[in-house]
């Protein structure tokens, strides 16, 4: 890049995940100089947590990998990790941002050579992992950490677990006075790739997410599949470690409902199908059990849905769950009513995977910018002032639709950087 | 360049404790004759700065023995004029050690294995560096920037306009006398913002006005495309007038069996009164990059014979009733049939996306608003509205005119003007029977792309698009993760060719693509690839003289790169090439290469690992690995400590398609006593980021497999596997199995010969 400070021809892209990266790859390659920030300490958002991709059923790190290794390669794209917009100000085209970089409390001496994890004695609960295990205060997120560098969850850390990290380093790269620091650049536009988060699943009172370990949300399933993940890809219950003889997926947990998210999250009954096949494939004869309201898998995805609804054991209800009853062997009973014959069913099964949808970030957490969003929390582009949304900051989608609406953000933002 | 080296070592991060380093910089400064220093952390400002005191004193070219190339990139990287090499000490040294198994005592060799490991890639590091040049980027004499747009919809509109909004001429090409597409026929369109429950106004004559109104772009209606030839930056465009032939058409492909067939005048030529596809017209339009926007077309539906379309005058298509409400008013008592399956089957109408959901009830909408007592009912098996459009349906829902019933539709009749519409299996377990005006049926979107050539190229490898059959011709990008990679270079599709999109969707997917349109040309500008090695600028350099005109390269590459001259020498095309190097893994005489990979530098890598003699514990293993996926799977499998046998080397490959057989008869015939290849998937979901590549490497191997038994050697000495990225925990039992089975087979019997 150019100039540190940025220029009017500069974009810049807020969230690296997987729609922030590619608006960033995709201007960069023109040869636009773009500022990428991320609040989290790695790049690829929620994509990384991820096992595979529907329909193809192929892992997320191999694009990320592509991705991450473009960003490499191209020296107009700077990268800032554990930062947020702090304010926007001035006009299209010729904006000036102050951002803010939280500390690390590592610096660039780092080699990455895991020492201070390896030391360290405390450890908190792993939210990449959605709390099913543990991970040190010194850390990085996970082996497909970008950039791999590792980072102090301060708060984690005790006394000694300062003084154990400080003497294992080698590379006097801890640094736990480190400031927060903030930096002001000029861009000319701002692609908001800011995501979703899973909608948090206490919310939804009858499904008792919070009353048993048997009761999982689909996100904690992506991370149970993961050969990375707290069981290193086996999928078992939570808390007593049983194997799966019998699955209940919930779909809409908490979308297409007026208590909760009143939207279709597009995305979870493929999820749900893709994650038979992760069943599938360590349990060969588990009993699954769908309970659904409409089964939405459009398009090519009604080939990949129809290949899985042929399975004997797989059993798909057109019925909303009315209750979830956690039982004393560790197991759950769903309790639904079945809408092509109006009759109550109630199955037992040892686990419950609730398909939760998609939130919008900002509608928890809302920007430091006065942006025109819409009544659920999703951004509404304003192409002419430069302010422009992309992926599920703007809408809940599927992959395909967010690199492609990211590589539409990356143009518009161009139209105004290149003015 | 005149190069100038010098070799560096780190002894961070546990390199220095687990490897006898003074040895180590012994190698490479006997050995390969390269002067090497050591630091104790190399990646450091002190370490770096050693290494830019060097290059500041004429240094050129450096190694350096240290972590992964996929960390420290930026720290390593001395400048566009400067090589720099590097061999992986830490993730696949050091921390890929076999572990002795529990209770067993470790080798007491364990340090000199590792020891010979290391030494090894210190060695290929040093041949590479050796046999490395520095990038020559391919310049296209003249570069053509502007954009041409086939198809003036929606989708080709929007292309247009973004495209020139971004500063580019563009030429916008339409079959029919006017711009519009099938939205010209459209009443209205669904809600595209908050609350998502009313209809809007059809946005296509603004989008007309606008695109007519730029000065950046010709418009041409009543026009086709003829052929496409060149590559981009340079394509040369032969248009004509929709519905005519002409001598410039797009010849269709023929094998090369085929072509004998001809030479020989056993068949016809189906290209006869074509100009050969090579031929240049100098009238053709001169284009940068193609956006291909020639949309859909409503699909036949009378196969469906109880729905009764064909022979019920009152059974309409989605397409037809919308005409018709365009037009007037409609029927007050309207039945939406949404699946045709009957009770065989709950699946939509083929080529229906979601998007017929919605159009059924933006027609409801109709129904209800041109009739006081309007009544339209939505028989469907899936009600498919995602995101905010749910809203949309919700209100559908609480609208009293408009009826949504679950069920199989297993016979339309014919009924007074109007029709019976028959219902099974609805959700009250009952069969309905409704009386109505008419019935719609939810005629699929068949993509154009299904009926013809489209983009007309005059290539090699034929005039359309691979792998069409996998999406059921739509012409749509085979990864998740890039939507708009086709195996077109410079072609870049949109809208109804791609998938049914909603005209939100179609406007977001019109855009992108102008955004790849555009990002093409200036990477061809800077003579740099695209996706998936952009900015690489290395292209395939061919040393003709020795060409035997076998045509493997022409017929593999998955990209089309390549064209032929009659003799069948390759013209090659460095636009259209993404640098996967699938030619030089084809080539038997072995004229491919480029400047940092070629078939002399991947061989003489692997004739410089050392071969112990009479040791059948110091075996040697040459693992082929695809650098984007099997690699960094290494690389995580030794930050999670899996060990790998001491006695492979892996050689990072930038796709598996590219490995020449070359550098297998290479390393046996140098003593080496296996060869590993470690691919993505290939099939249908195949995961090759090159497309072809595994699959063609595997086709290979099993070739070379059987050469070797010829050669009285066991086939199993070179084996493929497929993995993914995520195998890290997989991988060191495939890699180390290998090796047991090598083991077990003995030394290579050509060792020491």
């Amino acid at each position: 890049m150019t100039d540190e400070q940025g220029t009017s021809g500069a974009v810049l892209v807020v969230g690296g995940g997987i729609s922030g990266l590619t608006a960033t790859l995709e201007a960069a390659e023109v040869g636009k100089d773009v500022f990428l920030v991320e609040k989290n300490p790695s790049l690829g958002g929620r994509v990384s947590q991820m096992y595979q991709y529907f329909p193809k059923l192929c892992p997320p790190s191999c694009g990320l990998e592509i991705n991450y290794r473009r960003i490499r390669d191209n020296r107009g794209v700077r990268v800032y990790t554990m930062t947020t917009v702090k304010s926007v100000s001035g006009t299209p085209g010729n904006y000036e941002v102050v951002l803010e970089t939280a500390p690390r409390y590592v610096n660039s001496n780092c080699t990455a050579c895991g020492a201070c994890s390896e030391a360290c004695p405390d450890e908190v609960d792993n939210e990449f992992n959605f709390g099913m295990d543990k991970r040190k205060a010194a850390y990085i997120p996970h082996e497909m950490a970008f950039p791999r560098r590792y980072v102090i969850d301060k708060e984690a850390l005790s006394a000694e677990g300062a003084e154990a990290i400080q003497a294992a380093c080698k590379y006097d790269a801890i640094d736990l006075d480190m400031p927060a620091e903030t930096r002001t650049i000029r861009v000319g536009s701002i692609v908001w790739a800011t995501g979703w988060n899973p909608y948090d699943a206490s919310k939804i009172e009858n499904l008792k997410f919070d009353q048993s370990d048997a009761i999982i949300t689909n996100m904690m399933m992506e991370r149970l599949a993961s050969p990375n993940g707290p069981t290193k890809g086996k999928i078992v219950r939570p808390g007593d470690n049983k194997e799966i003889e019998s699955v209940a997926f919930v779909q809409c947990a908490g979308s297409r409902d007026e208590n909760n998210l009143r939207y279709c999250s597009y995305v979870c009954c493929m999820a749900t199908f893709k994650q038979i096949t992760y069943i599938r494939e360590q349990y060969p004869a588990a009993k699954i059990y769908v309970y659904y309201i409409d089964l939405r898998t459009p398009g090519k995805y009604e080939q990949f849905s129809d290949k899985l609804m042929d399975d004997k054991n797989s059993f798909f209800i057109k019925g909303k769950v009315a209750d979830v009853i956690p039982e004393e062997d560790g197991g759950v009973t769903v309790i639904a009513e079945d809408a092509l014959n109006a009759k109550k069913i109630s199955q037992k099964v040892d686990m419950v995977v609730l398909a939760t949808g998609m939130q919008a970030v900002q509608a928890l957490a809302p920007l430091p910018v006065a942006l025109h969003t819409d009544s659920d929390g999703f951004i509404i582009s304003e192409n002419e002032k430069g302010m422009i949304a992309a992926g599920c900051a703007k809408k809940a989608s599927d992959v395909v639709t967010c690199t492609q609406n990211s590589t539409a953000a990356a143009l518009k933002a161009i139209q105004i950087s290149g003015r | 360049m005149d190069k100038k080296y010098c070799a560096y070592i780190c002894s961070g991060c546990g390199i220095g404790d687990s490897l006898d380093i003074d040895a180590l910089s012994g190698v490479v400064t006997e050995e390969m004759t390269m002067e090497c220093k050591v630091h104790k952390c190399l990646c450091s400002a002190e370490g770096r700065a050693l290494i830019q005191q060097d290059i500041d004193d004429g240094v050129n070219t450096v190694v350096v023995g240290a972590c992964s190339p996929r960390v420290m990139t930026n720290e390593f990287n001395f400048g566009e004029d400067k090589i720099t090499v590097r061999a992986n000490l830490r993730e696949q040294v050091i921390w890929s050690e076999m572990k002795p198994a529990e209770g067993e005592e470790p080798s007491p060799d364990a340090a000199a294995f590792l020891n010979e490991s290391a030494a090894d890639y210190m060695r290929m590091a040093c041949v590479r560096a050796q046999k490395t040049e520095l990038p020559d980027p391919y310049q296209l004499e003249v570069l053509t920037r502007n954009v041409l747009v086939m198809g003036g919809g929606i989708a080709g509109l929007t292309s247009a306009k973004e495209a020139a909004a971004a500063g580019y001429d563009v030429v916008l090409i339409e079959r029919e006398d006017e711009l519009g597409g099938k939205a010209l026929g459209w009443r209205q369109s669904f809600p595209s913002r908050s609350p998502w429950t009313a209809l809007e106004t059809n946005p296509v004559n603004g989008l007309i006005a606008e695109v007519e109104a730029d000065p950046r772009i010709t418009v041409k209606t009543g026009t086709e495309v003829a052929r496409i030839s060149g590559a981009p930056g340079n394509f040369g465009v032969t248009l004509k007038a929709t519905g005519t032939t002409c001598e410039w058409d797009a010849p269709a492909k023929v094998t090369v069996e085929e072509q004998d067939l001809i030479n020989k005048g056993e068949k016809k030529d189906p290209n006869d009164g074509l100009r050969p596809y090579t031929q240049l017209n100098p009238e053709a339009l001169k284009i940068g990059a193609v956006v291909l926007a020639t949309g859909w077309k409503p699909a036949d539906v009378s196969q469906f014979e109880h729905l009764g379309y064909g022979k019920i005058k009152s059974v309409v298509t989605n397409a037809e009733f919308e005409k018709l409400a365009k037009e007037g008013k409609v029927p007050a008592k309207v039945a939406f049939v949404q699946s045709p399956g009957g009770k065989e089957n709950s699946k939509d109408f083929p080529y229906s996306n979601s998007v017929l959901s919605m159009v059924a009830l933006k027609q409801a909408h109709y129904v209800i608003d041109d009739n006081e007592d309007g009544q339209a009912f939505i028989l469907y098996q899936h009600m498919r509205t995602p995101g905010s459009m749910e809203l949309f349906y919700k209100d559908a829902q609480n609208n009293d005119g408009v009826f949504l019933t679950k069920g199989a539709v297993t016979l339309v009749e014919e009924k007074g003007r109007g029709a019976s519409v028959t219902v099974e299996d609805t959700l009250f377990g009952e069969t309905l029977n409704i009386d109505v005006d008419m019935v719609v049926l939810a005629a699929g979107m068949e993509p154009m792309t299904l009926h013809e050539n489209s983009i007309n190229l005059a290539y090699r490898q034929g005039p359309t698009f691979n792998d069409l059959d996998l999406f059921d011709g739509y012409a749509d990008s085979h990864f998740i993760c890039f939507p708009y990679e086709t195996r077109r270079t410079g072609v870049y599709t949109c809208g109804g060719v791609r998938k049914a999109e909603t005209m939100e969707e179609t406007i977001d997917d019109a855009t992108g693509a102008a955004l790849k349109a555009i990002q093409c040309i200036e990477s061809a500008d800077r003579g740099v690839a695209v996706h998936p090695r952009s900015g690489d600028q290395t292209y395939p350099e061919f040393f003709m003289q020795r060409c035997t005109q076998c045509k493997r390269c022409t017929e593999e590459c998955p990209f089309g790169a390549l064209d032929d001259d009659e003799r069948g020498t390759p013209l090659p095309n460095p636009t259209r090439c993404r640098r996967c190097g699938i030619c030089m893994g084809a080539c038997p005489e072995r004229i491919i290469g480029f400047r940092d990979y070629n078939i002399d530098m991947i061989g003489s890598m692997v004739k410089a690992i050392e071969v112990p003699e009479d040791d059948a514990d110091r075996l040697r293993i040459v693992a082929f690995v695809c650098e984007n996926d099997a690699y960094p799977a290494i690389d995580m499998s030794g930050m999670r400590r899996n060990g790998i046998s001491h006695m492979v080397r892996v050689v990072p490959v930038r796709c598996l398609g590219s490995v020449n057989m070359a550098w297998i008869r290479d390393a046996l015939s140098s003593g080496l006593d296996g060869v590993l290849l470690l691919g993505c998937a290939y099939g249908d979901d195949y995961q090759c980021h090159f497309v072809k590549g595994s699959e063609i490497a595997n086709r290979r191997m099993e070739n070379t497999a059987e050469t070797l038994t010829t050669l009285g050697l066991e086939s199993g000495r070179c084996k493929t596997e497929q993995v993914a990225i995520t195998d890290y925990d997989r991988i060191p039992g495939i890699i180390n199995g290998f090796v047991d089975e090598i083991v077990e087979m003995g030394p290579n019997p050509f060792k020491g010969f």
